[in-house]
């Protein structure tokens, strides 16, 4: 289990953030894992008194605190009926609701973890991260960044309907998934977002403009093994590379299939 | 640290060790329902009720509960017992030993979610492993209690 030297509760980011410049300090978000490290901490940085537990509304965004929980995502209508559920259901395999009432987005989001449902999910979205000293980025950009001190406040998703399926196979209820995947149409184009491949989850857009021909079966399995090449699969305890390259063209077709079907086509 | 919460609706004040989890912290205060099934934050034996909503105190520093109310199971007596029964009369309980967080988040349950589906109360309360496998019976356990519950305008 995680040791701690010095545990604080700071009162402001600022606080946070200047209490994390040094190496020995870290952040706590949800604790969800924190049975599960050996490290010591000279300086732990609890978050959950910086008012960060929030899902804030504009006309235009939903601004989502760094601690708000799985539980809230999952219970959240606004951002259910933007997603056509597809948020609920990112998270609503995971674990249990006691640990989705500990989770937070935040922890999951700036992890990176390459078995993160939520990383996957929303990916797919129009989605921001912003940092406390960094500020906005697009989270394909924050994807790709190395892990630094600086502390991520919000996650921010546009407001912008558009058809949106989550799939996910998994060993076992419960378990961390096999293959994530979240098909979307953003700007007109098909985009599918694949994590747990096992790294972290990657956007693949179809620039090739192959879901925009005569809507049929054989298409959406043509997107779905264009988004499989456009990959790389790993193998761990949980399936091989090949298992993972497999099913991802099995969700990839089945979630193109259920947007059409959710358009009419 | 100094700590400050509220236990089963006592106010308690203690100095922990900084990275105390509330699970310890609660066992310390004689509350032995609740205790660690798993090491992994995955079976659900340590749920406790943080400010109502049921949480895995295995995975929640102490320290973060200054100034909140924490309920245990020893806090839920008259109610366990009623949903106790029902769960004795299915042969339910089985070994026991994940019966308290069970029962825990069983009445979170309750609270919160309204006419529950089978699939709902599944979905709720995938997070509690039994290892004696027998979800069958505290499935008609808690249908039974839904309905006795609602006969008597009690949800």
């Amino acid at each position: 289990m995680l040791k701690i030297k010095n545990y604080v509760m700071p009162g402001t980011i600022e606080e946070a953030y200047e209490l994390n410049q040094k190496k020995s300090a870290r952040i706590l978000a949800g604790c969800g894992w924190i049975r599960m490290s050996d490290a010591t901490v000279q300086t732990a940085i609890d978050l959950s008194r910086l008012g960060l537990d929030k899902i804030e509304e504009t006309e235009e965004e939903y601004i989502i605190g760094a601690m708000v929980t799985l539980r809230q995502l999952e219970c959240h209508k606004g951002l259910n009926d933007l997603t056509k559920g597809a948020v609920r259901e990112s998270v609503r395999h995971i674990v249990g609701t006691q640990f989705r009432n500990c989770a937070t987005l935040g922890g999951s989001i700036f992890g990176r973890f390459g078995f993160s449902d939520l990383c996957t999910c929303f990916l797919a979205m129009h989605t921001e991260v912003k940092l406390y000293n960094a500020g906005r980025v697009s989270l394909e950009t924050f994807m790709t960044m190395k892990k630094n001190t600086d502390i991520l406040t919000h996650i921010i998703v546009k407001k912008i309907e558009e058809p949106m399926i989550y799939l996910s196979q998994r060993n076992t209820a419960t378990d961390f998934p096999v293959i994530a995947c979240c098909v979307a149409k953003r700007d007109g184009k098909f985009i599918a977002s694949i994590g747990a491949r096992p790294k972290q989850a990657k956007l693949v857009v179809d620039e090739e403009g192959i879901m925009k021909t005569a809507v049929s079966e054989e298409v959406c399995q043509k997107f779905a093994e264009y988004v499989a090449h456009n990959l790389d699969f790993g193998t761990n305890m949980r399936g091989t590379a090949k298992y993972r390259e497999y099913i991802t063209k099995v969700l990839v077709k089945r979630a193109c299939q259920e947007i059409l079907e959710m358009e009419g086509k | 640290m100094k700590l400050t919460l509220w236990l089963n609706d006592k106010k308690v004040q203690d100095e922990i060790a900084p990275d105390m989890m509330l699970l310890d912290y609660v066992r310390s205060k004689g509350c032995y329902s609740v205790k660690c099934g798993c090491e992994t934050t995955n079976c659900g034996l340590c749920t406790v009720w943080v400010d109502g909503k049921p949480m895995l105190s295995c995975c929640i520093p102490a320290a973060r509960m200054e100034g909140r109310r924490v309920t245990t199971l020893e806090g839920l007596q008259k109610e366990a017992e009623e949903f106790g029964k029902f769960l004795a009369e299915q042969g339910g309980e089985q070994c026991g030993f994940c019966s308290p967080g069970f029962i825990m988040n069983v009445l979170a349950m309750v609270r919160e979610l309204k006419n529950p589906t089978l699939d709902e109360i599944k979905e709720y309360l995938s997070g509690n492993l039994c290892r004696c496998t027998g979800y069958m019976s505290q499935l008609r356990a808690i249908e039974n209690f839904i309905a006795y519950k609602k006969e008597k305008g009690e949800l």
